[in-house]
């Protein structure tokens, strides 16, 4: 208690409760991070205002702002880094700036920004991609009809998320988190002329809107539990155990939804792989440092409410994990039936983004924002790869057009290559690190004997195992495509320019070597001081009254590592037997078996179509459910109808009978087409009988609405 | 005096107005219907405020007097375009929003 008053009369160390201590970190740049996000949003209005006059269409502009972003914000990091030293083993609490926003009604709002180990690590990377996407994009989209508004809403885009980031209260977070929305809908349909274009940025917008919801209540019900906006409040009386369980779990399970639409979460996720129709360096940015991450950076930053709030310690499931694993697996599954080679990969960042969830839920903290860190570099990494090749063959489908690029795009191969097998988590690369970190973090040991966990989630470590080969099986079958065998599309491709391949290199480096910052404790071959130096500098050490929960580490062993490495050279092996033996040994041009598993067994067709069709929920989504709402009058009637209710009981009833022997094929048939007439047959009754009422005569209304008035009259003189 | 008498009066404009507004089928009329309604209630908004020694009901008689402004301007341009586009201001002609 009392933390936000200590903050504001700045003591240079103040003891907590219990006596632990906690220092307060101080620095120029510290105390005026609010530049990073100014800067790329004042470029954002010089772009569309002036950016047509200039020499270089306003991308000159955007290219300097966002490198001094990068530049101020590798000092606040040095800084941070500095201050974390200097307090030894005392806690560090986050350096706040705010201002007074507005007074209403005896609360204040402020404006402000909050600077941690969890803020510096995410505006590295927030800036440094950008600023790569940025190079990029001058070759990418040069010549482009939009070329100024395209990079004036880079700019911004980049700025809402640092805004986001920097967020010192809620009422901030919300704002970062729709500004963010927004930009993505704007360039998720840079090319509006296309409807699949603008479709897909509408899908993204109204999706988001549909968590979004989540996000207010939730934060409202932080709000009237802790009576402040504060993060860092929040925070502190939710770890301290001052806000009622219920409320917490109410909160998080909120805000979960919210999770769920900006961070891709099943089963809200099906606007990822449409805001592929974007362009590439914008799906680049998407990705891998702004939007997407928002949610998970949400869960990380108020993590003590939805430690406390899903009793996340001690316990082998709760839903944060639980929606993280499904996620995970779905996403990983569907990436293996794509042919468009960015959908892949955004199925492929689905799959990820499960998986720092999954991290979060099982309580490993810092594994997740160290996944969150090394995901962004080779995730990029492996957009603007595709995006490299797509440059070259003028399409994204690695089947009918790629094929054989590697001797025609040596730089755009390799740095594909070493971002790929960083995803399928090989040592030494990135990917490796982070993940065994997070399969560490479960706790579910069984046989591999570690120690530590906040608890036993066996159940998640399986999950994610499981993806982990499958990360590995579907990346080496899109390499395959994209750059073995012999090239299928048309003309002559090349390797592009400079501005591309830079950025590739620099991200593959990263790729390779982000993981380093976090070796784990039991890593003897290298100095102590090179072990957990991301968790040291990021991760809040916890103190009584402080602002972080008190989590558990885990202590990774050997034998799970080793395991780990076995389960992904096991997913490369079958995908490399699979592509590079078999389906070589057809010829170049092949890109499947003629006579391969769907071929040959019904269960593996089935599963296939399954796939195929993403599980359905699109069609969930849109025929049944975009269908039966459609017009409110209807909606509203159909619940009340019950002869639509009854049909869809009866038709699930009449499903699970037959269920068991025969599984999908009557899927499609009975029980979607079931659901999808049952529910036009009911909106088109209900609406038949109510459009009569519409009549669209004025007077008619004009005379209901007096008549009401007159009875509602009646009403009040008579109970008053 | 009476506030009665008042009210009376400002009753029968309005049931002459919600008449007019219900039973007319040109759109003029409906208008000058609507006109009489808030008149009505500017009746009963003045006397009652004489009745309680206060200013207040005159002055929010004014100011439904300036909102009544705003919408019969309003009112007659939508009748304006209507006579543009059809050739007539008959209020049952319109019932394109029928559903």
């Amino acid at each position: 208690m009392g933390l936000l008053g200590a903050f504001a009369t700045t003591p240079a160390v103040f003891a907590a409760e219990a006596g632990a201590e906690v220092v307060k970190a101080g620095g120029w740049f510290l105390a005026n991070a609010w530049l990073i996000p100014l800067i790329p949003a004042a470029s954002f209005l010089i772009i569309l205002l002036f950016g047509k006059r200039m020499p270089r269409g306003g991308s000159e502009v955007g290219i300097t702002a966002v490198a001094a972003s990068f530049v101020l914000g590798l000092l606040t990091l040095v800084q941070w880094i500095g201050a974390v030293n200097a307090a030894g083993d005392a806690a560090v609490s986050p350096a706040i700036s705010k201002w007074t926003w507005w007074i209403s009604g005896g609360t204040s709002f402020t404006i402000g920004t909050l600077v941690d180990g969890l803020a510096v690590a995410l505006i590295f990377v927030v800036t440094l991609v950008s600023l790569l996407v940025h190079i990029y994009s001058t070759d990418y989209v040069a010549g482009d009809v939009r070329y100024t508004h395209f990079f004036a809403f880079l700019s911004l885009f980049t700025a809402s998320m640092l805004f986001f980031v920097l967020s010192e209260n809620t009422i901030q977070m919300i704002l970062g988190w729709e500004m963010v929305g927004v930009c993505s809908f704007v360039l998720i349909g840079h090319w509006w002329e296309e409807k699949a274009n603008s479709n897909a940025a509408l899908k993204a917008f109204l999706t988001n809107r549909v968590g979004d919801i989540g996000l207010l209540i939730g934060m409202a019900i932080l709000f009237f539990a802790a009576d402040s906006f504060s993060v860092v409040k929040i925070n502190s009386l939710a770890a301290e155990g001052s806000i009622a369980h219920g409320l917490l779990l109410a909160a998080s399970l909120c805000l979960m939804a919210a999770v769920m639409s900006k961070s891709g979460q099943f089963f809200l996720h099906t606007w990822l792989p449409d805001a592929m129709a974007g362009p590439t360096p914008v799906s680049a940015l998407i990705h891998a440092a702004t939007m997407v991450v928002a949610g998970v950076y949400m869960v990380a930053r108020l993590f003590a409410v939805f430690f406390e709030g899903l009793a996340i310690a001690g316990s082998s499931v709760n839903a944060l994990a639980i929606m993280g694993g499904i996620t995970t697996l779905v996403g990983a599954s569907l990436a293996f039936v794509q042919t468009d080679i960015k959908r892949v990969l955004a199925y492929s960042t689905i799959s990820q983004l499960g998986y720092m969830v999954l991290a979060l839920g099982v309580g490993a903290w810092t594994a997740a924002v160290f996944h969150l860190f090394t995901h962004a570099f080779f995730k990029a990494c492996l957009f603007l790869g595709s995006g490299s090749v797509s440059h070259a063959v003028h399409s994204f489908d690695m089947k009918k057009d790629m094929g054989g690029l590697r001797k025609h795009m040596p730089h755009t191969f390799r740095t594909f290559v070493i971002a790929s097998l960083a995803l399928a988590g090989l040592a030494p690369l990135a990917g490796f690190w982070s993940k065994d970190e997070i399969l560490a973090g479960t706790g579910g040991w069984g046989a591999f004997g570690g120690t530590g966990g906040n608890g036993a989630y066996t159940f998640v470590l399986f999950m994610a195992m499981l993806t982990a080969a499958l990360t590995a099986a579907y990346m080496t079958r899109c390499v395959y495509l994209t750059f073995f065998g012999t090239y299928r599309g048309h003309g002559h491709p090349h390797e592009s320019g400079r501005r591309i391949t830079v950025p590739l290199w620099i991200l593959a480096v990263f790729a390779v070597g982000a993981g380093w910052t976090n070796l784990p404790k039991g890593f003897q071959i290298v100095p102590k001081g090179w072990r957990e130096q991301f968790g040291h500098y990021v991760e809040p050490r916890a103190a009584e009254g402080f602002y972080f929960p008190h989590i558990a580490h885990a202590t990774p062993s050997w034998t799970l590592a080793a395991f780990s490495t076995l389960v992904v050279l096991f997913g490369l092996g079958a995908a490399y037997y699979y592509y590079f033996v078999k389906v070589r040994a057809l010829g170049g041009s092949a890109t499947e078996l003629p006579n391969g598993l769907t071929s040959r067994f019904r269960i593996a067709r089935l599963g296939h179509r399954l796939l195929a069709r993403k599980y359905y929920l699109d069609h969930l989504y849109t025929d049944i459910l975009a269908k039966g709402t459609a017009g409110p009058v209807a909606r509203g009637a159909y619940w009340l109808n019950q002869r639509g209710i009854d049909e869809v009981v009866n038709q699930a009833g009449r499903k699970a009978v037959s269920a068991g022997h025969v599984l999908y094929d009557k899927i499609d048939q009975k029980v979607v087409d079931g659901v999808v007439n049952a529910t036009g047959r009911a909106s088109h009754g209900a609406g038949e009988e109510i459009r009569r009422m519409q009549t669209g005569k004025v007077q008619q209304y004009a005379g209901v609405m007096f008549v009401v008035a007159a009875l509602i009259a009646v009403v009040l003189i008579l109970v008053l | 005096m009476w506030l009665n008498q008042f009210l009376v009066l400002s009753a029968v404009l309005f049931s002459i107005g919600v008449y007019g507004v219900l039973a007319r089928r040109n759109g003029v009329l409906v208008l000058m219907s609507i006109e009489l309604i808030l008149n009505a209630v500017n009746i009963n908004l003045v006397a009652f405020g004489s009745y309680v020694q206060t200013v207040v009901g005159e002055v929010f008689a004014l100011f439904v007097i300036t909102v009544a402004a705003a919408e019969v301007g309003v009112g007659l341009a939508i009748l304006l375009l209507l006579y543009r586009n059809r050739r007539s201001v008959d209020i049952h002609d319109v019932d394109m929003m029928k559903g």
